[in-house]
């Protein structure tokens, strides 16, 4: 019997031994997957004993940790202690729902894990001791005076403001209306959903600044005036006859205001007054690819760089069925709608500011950033983030031929509401209409600084749902956001 | 060195690990690096001193690595227990003190000769089939989890399966060490009892619904048949017969037919049926629920664990993560906090156990000690393949202890029940061999 009894050992043997190996996957090859899964809880709760490091703006705490003891363990839950004010940007992390924002994109640093060899040495020996891992702090570049200012302008609009300092490409306010109030997402994410505003569905978690699409309209201009420049063909003072309506295949297409033609203009007042026979005419010239390429050298068709999730922020362009449209052709696209704003294209609040900025700017094209440093827990900085040029996107002459035109538009153009005495201030005004009353989704871009020096600030305001033109809804918000930025009594 | 003092040395080593653990999950639960954990480690080992006084007296000559062995599984398993809940850990402590006191009392009455027990097989054989349906009458049947294994007599919960389990082996130790002669032969006609036992194990398939432990009693049944008689043959006809029996209940049988389906596609990329509410849901939210939470514990684990009582079982609001952690799952929490190292070093206890306990039927004397002490250890070996492999998505989940390391009373009393009869055999083995 002895012979059996040896083969069922064996047997039994064997049936322990494919329990270590399949213990061994499970541990081994199976966990980095396993640990992806978004409904693994251990992964959130593992999270959640972790320290997170601060969000701060220069001179408050956006996002901080409240300490809560359940069953013998210490988990650190998030506050937002500023609300609604800076939550597109912070974002959230909660464990009912997957994490957003800088939250999300930064979690490595908020949780320690992105860390140099000789502090993961020391984190583990923290482990042992039993000490919580403490992530790094991060500070934010956003003026909360700024964000408040431009959160109360927008009010109950659909809509949004960026603005960045062209110089550095240092974002000040970028503000996304409806906003909503992080710490509801945890517990009372139903107030959230039940947040109204003038469109619909109000969508108040989407950041708008960064994540909204929006026809650009006559903003748009400032980039065909651009390619205008740039090729040479066109001075400021070329001269157009405006007879108030440019023909494109054939049809016409009115001016805004086709009630009265500017008969015999330049181009630099065709821009002041944003007529779009004009810049219909030099689309015509240009051809739809050399504008798109202006529009590329401006950041187009890349998703504009920020500290912010990937998914967060959308690229600008020609879109066609939802996607990112490049044309191979120029008889692909309408080059006379497209320049001065119509014809598919989509762009974000982001894209228009860095586009303001770099007019302002001389020409050059800054990387936005919105986070300025990252600190360790010690209080010693681990990295700070230096201004970067992404890249020339027009000559220096250009640029201030660009930008007179601009400061004209403000001074006696269609930009008059955006004026601040004592400062100068370039803008465009745009107004893309839907062809349904009080559906107009109007702009307002601008630059300003103190005159004779070089702009200090740029700006996008983009409104949804207005019935009115941008020069009458974007610009004043625009104003009382940077009269907020850049006078010092409202900036303490 | 004599037998029982390489016992107690062994004794003592494992409970130099067994402190070991106790300590760790005790500082961090308090927090503080105090002796309480002493006590514990004391009372635990006062308990296997005596049972291993009681083996020095009765059994002299038996394997001595037998006893260290469930008193390190043991303990380990309690460590986990209290981690998961201290109430349980307390219950726990006194079901081992039983399990070492019905162990001493198998030892004391039957040290003389365990093999009175042949005499009364069919007593057992019947006590068996009695013990394993009792669950699903009616009245003292008690209905956990959809599976009918447990009785319920006042406050007094018990699960009969794990005492039928060793009834049935000393049943089918006696009855093939009479027959195998036979059976050997392969004459037809001794086929009969072989039918018997197959319809009495699919009558128990159906009238629990519990898959694991058919199972498991069928798979010690065809391990001692071929053991007995040398005979493939057997083996195939009753695998055959088992599976095309189960193959023709899989339809009517929904609880077995939900374990496939768990078993085979856990994770789901769309919303499917959830048989818990009715609703629609990805079935890792809801049938694999808890297969799913307990392949990402084991996964947790990693290499060196996450560390005896650093583990994740709650979420951050408190609510226990995996249902029946310290019972059916307790593998999932040990291999989470000790990591594959841990996890692996406990079935490497297994291992020794089952090679140790093979170790005693190939030395013991006469059929009967043989066959008993085979089904007796493959029963082990089986049932930590039917849990820990259900656990580890190897076979499809059914709720069995993992023995000796598992909370439960039924579990540990019968698991003691077989360490004393190995342990009997084990020491007339080796005696013989002495005197001879």
């Amino acid at each position: 019997m002895n012979r059996q009894i040896t083969q069922v050992a064996g047997l039994a043997m064997g049936l322990l031994i494919a329990l270590i190996v399949a213990t061994t996957y499970w541990q081994t090859w199976a966990r980095p997957a396993l640990a992806e899964r978004q409904d693994n809880a251990i992964q959130r709760v593992a999270q959640f004993k972790i320290k997170r490091g601060l969000i701060l703006s220069p001179s408050r705490v956006l996002a901080r940790n409240r300490e809560k003891q359940v069953g013998g363990q210490t988990f650190y839950f998030r506050r937002y202690p500023q609300g609604k004010l800076a939550a597109h940007v912070v974002g959230y992390s909660t464990a009912a729902r997957a994490r957003t924002g800088l939250e999300r994109s930064l979690n490595p640093i908020l949780t320690g894990s992105a860390r140099s060899l000789t502090s993961l040495v020391d984190q583990a020996l923290d482990k042992l001791n039993g000490k919580p891992i403490v992530g790094d702090t991060v500070v934010t570049t956003l003026d909360l005076n700024g964000q408040r200012t431009a959160l109360g302008a927008l009010g109950s609009a659909c809509g949004a403001v960026v603005a960045l300092d062209p110089r550095s490409g240092k974002v000040l306010v970028m503000a996304s209306s409806p906003s909503y109030n992080p710490n509801d997402v945890e517990r009372n994410y139903g107030k959230i959903e039940r947040i109204k505003a003038d469109c619909t569905p109000a969508s108040p978690l989407l950041n708008r600044a960064s994540q909204g699409l929006y026809p650009p309209g006559s903003t748009f201009k400032v980039i065909t005036a651009s390619a205008a420049l740039q090729s040479g063909k066109f001075t400021p003072t070329s001269t157009f006859v405006d007879p108030g309506y440019c023909t494109v295949y054939g049809k016409r297409v009115n001016n805004f205001d086709t009630g009265r033609p500017f008969g015999s203009l330049s181009l630099a007042t065709a821009l002041q007054y944003s007529v779009n026979s004009v810049f219909c005419n030099i689309g015509l010239d240009l051809g739809a690819r050399r504008i798109l390429k202006q529009a590329k050298a401006f950041g187009f068709y890349e998703r504009p760089p920020l500290e912010t999730p990937e998914s967060e922020r959308l690229p600008s362009g020609l879109y066609k069925g939802g996607r990112l449209y490049d044309p191979r052709r120029d008889r692909d696209v309408d080059p006379g709608r497209m320049a001065f704003g119509q014809e598919r294209l989509l762009v974000t609040p982001l894209q228009m500011a860095m586009v303001a900025g770099t007019i302002g700017n001389d020409g050059i094209l800054m990387r936005p950033f919105v986070v300025s440093k990252t600190v360790t827990p010690n209080g010693k900085t681990r990295s700070r983030t230096r201004p970067t040029k992404i890249r020339r996107a027009v000559s220096p002459a250009t640029a201030r031929d660009i930008a007179a035109m601009m400061v004209r538009a403000v001074q006696a153009g269609t930009g008059t509401a955006a004026q601040i005495p004592g400062l100068e201030i370039g803008g465009k005004t745009g107004t893309a209409e839907t062809g349904v009353a009080g559906n107009n989704t109007t702009w307002f871009i601008a630059f300003a600084g103190e005159p004779g020096q070089k702009p200090k600030l740029a700006i996008a305001v983009v409104l949804q749902n207005q019935s009115l033109t941008g020069g009458a809804t974007a610009a004043p918000i625009a104003r009382q956001v940077m009269q907020a930025l850049l006078t010092p009594t409202a900036n303490p | 060195m004599s037998t029982r003092n390489r016992e107690l040395l062994n004794l003592g080593f494992a409970a130099i690990v067994a402190s070991a653990a106790f300590a760790s999950v005790s500082i961090v639960d308090t927090g503080l690096v105090t002796a309480r954990w002493l006590g514990y480690v004391g009372v635990i080992f006062g308990l296997y001193l005596i049972a291993h006084l009681v083996a020095r007296f009765t059994v002299p000559y038996a394997d001595p690595t037998l006893l260290p062995l469930v008193g390190l599984l043991t303990a380990l398993g309690l460590t986990v227990i209290y981690r998961l809940g201290p109430d349980d850990a307390r219950r726990q402590a006194v079901w081992i003190a039983l399990g070492i006191g019905l162990f001493a009392a198998t030892l004391f009455w039957l040290r003389f000769d365990y093999r009175v027990l042949e005499r009364f097989k069919y007593i057992f054989g019947v006590s068996a089939v009695v013990l394993l349906l009792l669950p699903s009458l009616p009245k003292i049947g008690h209905r956990v989890n959809g599976v009918n294994l447990w009785i319920k007599v006042g406050p007094l919960q018990f699960q009969p399966g794990e005492l039928a389990k060793i009834f049935l082996i000393i049943f089918l130790a006696g009855y093939l060490r009479d027959k195998r002669e036979s059976l050997a032969r392969g004459r037809l006609k001794d086929l009969g009892p072989l039918l018997v036992i197959w319809g009495a194990a699919m009558l128990v398939l159906v009238q629990t619904s519990d898959l694991g432990s058919a199972l498991l009693n069928f798979g010690i049944f065809l391990a001692m048949v071929y053991a007995a008689t040398g005979r493939l043959v057997y083996v195939g006809v009753g695998l055959t017969l088992f599976l095309a029996g189960s193959a023709a209940l899989y339809s009517t049988l929904g609880r077995v037919q939900q374990r496939v389906t768990v078993w085979l596609h856990p994770w789901t990329d769309q919303k499917v049926y959830c048989s818990i509410n009715g609703k629609l849901d990805f079935r890792q939210n809801c049938d694999s629920y808890q297969l799913v939470k307990s392949l990402y514990s084991i996964a947790n684990g990693g290499y060196g664990g996450t560390g005896l009582g650093k583990g994740t079982f709650k979420t951050v609001d408190g609510t226990q993560l995996i249902p029946y952690l310290n019972t059916d799952f307790i593998y999932s929490a040990v291999a989470q906090e000790l990591g594959l190292i841990g996890a692996a070093a406990v079935l490497l206890l297994f291992m020794v156990f089952v090679a140790r306990g093979m170790r005693i039927a190939l030395i013991a004397q006469d059929g009967f000690s043989k066959l008993l002490a085979t089904g007796l250890t493959f029963g082990l070996a089986l049932q930590t393949f039917i849990i820990v492999g259900g656990v580890l998505r190897v076979v499809p989940l059914t709720g069995i202890t993992l023995p000796f390391v598992s909370y439960g009373g039924s579990s540990i009393l019968s698991n003691f029940l077989m360490l004393a009869l190995l342990m009997l055999i084990s020491n007339r083995a080796a005696a013989t061999a002495v005197n001879r």
